[in-house]
């Protein structure tokens, strides 16, 4: 796989910067052409910023208890000051959750956990997904067969309970959910670069760099494996905006991220009973999720619509 | 056609197994002994010897395997140590929540989703359109389990003691009679083979009511659906407005359309014969995908809504460790969505006859 990673910017280089403009400069002018790109970039853009510094601007430590720290109860409701509370109380802009902890330094720190989760697992799948996706439409035959056969069984099982059903056996816990999230995301990725694999095996260019004496790795990896770059990024970005969603549903049912971890799924699955009570601590984790979730859906979107070379006019 | 059908079921076979295979290793790989895990951890030795012997647990792998093929085509799921009843016997009990919670999703998504994504096909561009695929992107981002949990505090807490309010939770209020209708027409109550499936349908709650007369129960059990109901709709009826726009866009561009207009059609019939007719097939497909995270979300509906269906049995078996449980309700769940997406493919046949020829 690195050698994937380390030969594709040369490519990039060796082919299509020598016009003057590359591929890439046209896609990132499409992309800013489009609203809800631009909005889904915005929003991301936020999120990672807050994942990278939440050290330094989250009011609280996620994880410590405030009981006889300063007079603060459980399930406290916020208590901003510029909206009228008073001074003297201790601002908590989200309240305080089930264990007096400052529930707005939580949900920063969720950020970090949730961007983390939606890129290994998205990562884990596209590099088990390609491999098993180019030997599949590379070699045919049996190979082909029986590897398409095994992804046809996992896209049987409806995702969601595929990954329930997984996380039963390792055992509950983050890194088993996203295991689990990861297996269950690898037949789309196995799919699409077998798709770009079979459209290209054929091609005289690889005839050529075959007849020039290139070996199978060299074949696949820098004339082949490029071609499927494109519907990946797309897969990809969308497929973090699923994983994270499974993740925090997984979390929700106490199978994913265990507490005290800021996790938003697992916040909301240990106050979902008191959603009646204190329906802010409801609330905010779930408006979190889903702005994530939205960010990397209208992202992907966007990379769609830019990649698609039916839309190549429009530039 | 019917080559077509027979064809795609013969293909089904081979997934069906495959599924049986998944669900059988992940019973075999569960950390631990299996007889305690089954029996509970109080079982002698000499009870889980002949529990072994009897499974035939001792048996080669494949052996067991086959065993374990033939007890559920016998319609055998085994027993659930937790509730001491036969799974098929809690199958029948639980599943009528679930299906009757996933139709009326499907049915809530698919009679919301289509006719607004051809409106803001036709509309393109319109105020209409811009709503639509704001709100269709943030719907397919919302957790279901969140927005489940917030409609039930805005309609059964905020909007209290108004004509609005909704229950909280619950499939019935108590107190309601909901006799089966089997019993309601005297006819003795049913014990196993085509029984369980008489019990099956007589939990279906709406169909019994519908059934026995019982227009009160009738009443309360669709109030109480519609809040589950139109949680789990959110998300594919977000898909189904996204693919019915793009789907009807790309078709209002073709030549017939210009034709049909030229010759001087009405636009209703134009839109509606010549452009939707053709524009079917995405929007059976996206139909058609969106069953899986129907059948996920209903695990999470079912949870957040206290309803007893197979998503929560799933899940309090797998906080109890009722291993034989999660097993077979994952080979239901996942057949049934094999199931469903051979119909899917066989309407495809209907909807473009050329399908048929591949």
């Amino acid at each position: 796989m690195t050698q994937l990673e380390t030969t594709l910017p040369k490519l990039d280089k060796e082919g299509i910067s020598l016009s003057s403009v590359s591929l890439w400069q046209i896609t990132w002018r499409r992309l800013f052409r489009r609203k809800s790109a631009v909005v889904g970039m915005i929003i991301l853009g936020i999120l990672v910023f807050i994942a990278l510094t939440v050290q330094w601007i989250a009011p609280y430590d996620p994880i410590q208890v405030l009981l006889g720290k300063e007079p603060v109860k459980a399930r406290q409701d916020p208590c901003i000051h510029i909206l009228g509370c008073p001074t003297t109380e201790p601002q908590h802009i989200m309240g305080v959750d089930g264990n007096v902890r400052d529930e707005f330094s939580r949900l920063l720190y969720g950020t970090r956990w949730s961007l983390i989760i939606g890129f290994t697992t998205v990562t884990f799948a596209i590099i088990i997904g390609t491999i098993l996706g180019a030997l599949a439409g590379y070699f045919g035959g049996w190979v082909d067969n029986l590897i398409m056969r095994v992804m046809d069984v996992l896209l049987a099982f409806p995702s969601l309970l595929l990954a329930i059903a997984i996380v039963t056996v390792l055992g509950p816990g983050l890194q088993n959910a996203l295991l689990a999230i990861g297996i269950v995301s690898i037949p789309a990725y196995a799919r699409v670069v077998r798709a770009s694999v079979l459209s290209v095996r054929e091609m005289e260019y690889v005839s050529a760099t075959r007849a020039l004496g290139g070996d199978t790795m060299q074949i696949l990896f820098r004339r082949i494996l490029p071609n499927a770059l494109t519907p990946l990024i797309v897969q990809g970005t969308l497929g973090i905006a699923t994983a994270i969603l499974d993740a925090a549903a997984l979390s929700f049912l106490g199978l994913g991220a265990q507490p005290p971890t800021p996790e938003w799924g697992s916040m909301l699955g240990a106050e979902r009973n008191q959603v009646f009570t204190a329906p802010h601590l409801v609330f905010f984790p779930g408006i979190a999720i889903a702005l994530t979730v939205l960010s990397f859906n209208l992202l992907g979107d966007g990379l769609r619509d830019a990649l698609d070379p039916r839309l190549a006019h429009v530039s | 056609m019917l080559q077509y059908i027979v064809r795609r079921v013969l293909l089904s076979i081979p997934v069906l197994l495959g599924i049986l295979l998944v669900t059988f290793s992940i019973a075999r790989l569960i950390p631990g002994d299996p007889c305690r895990a089954i029996l509970g951890e109080k079982a002698t030795q000499a009870v889980c010897d002949r529990f072994i012997h009897d499974k035939g647990l001792d048996k080669p792998i494949y052996t067991q395997f086959g065993i374990y093929v033939g007890e559920i085509l016998r319609g055998d799921f085994g027993q659930s140590v937790r509730y001491s009843m036969p799974v098929t016997r809690m199958l029948a009990e639980r599943l009528p929540m679930t299906v009757e919670l996933s139709i009326a999703a499907l049915l809530i998504s698919m009679i919301v989703g289509i006719p607004l994504g051809i409106i803001s096909a036709v509309k393109h561009n319109s105020w209409v359109d811009v709503i639509t695929m704001v709100w269709a992107n943030t719907g397919v981002s919302m957790p279901v389990f969140w927005l489940g949990l917030m409609l039930a505090y805005v309609f059964s807490i905020l909007l209290k003691d108004t004509p609005f309010w909704l229950p909280p939770s619950g499939r019935v209020s108590p107190g309601i009679p909901n006799d089966p209708f089997y019993e309601v027409w005297g006819i003795a109550a049913p014990e196993a083979g085509f029984g369980m499936f008489m019990h099956f349908l007589g939990r279906l709650n709406i169909l019994n009511s519908i059934l026995t007369a019982n227009w009160e129960l009738l009443k309360d059990s669709l109030v109480h659906l519609v809040l589950p109901s139109f949680a789990l709709s959110t998300i594919p009826m977000a898909l189904i407005a996204r693919m019915s726009r793009s789907s009807m866009l790309e078709v209002l561009g073709q030549d017939y359309i210009r034709t049909a207009r030229a010759k001087g059609l009405t636009s209703r019939k134009v839109i509606l014969k010549h452009a939707f007719r053709n524009s079917l097939l995405p929007i059976v497909t996206v139909i058609g995908l969106s069953l899986g995270g129907l059948l996920g979300g209903a695990v999470l509906t079912e949870t957040v809504f206290g309803l007893s269906g197979v998503g929560r049995a799933l899940y309090d078996a797998i906080t109890a460790r009722d291993y034989g449980i999660v097993q077979a309700f994952t080979v239901v769940i996942a057949v049934f969505f094999v199931l469903l997406n051979l119909l899917v493919d066989i309407s495809y046949a209907y909807l473009d006859p050329r399908i048929r020829l591949e």
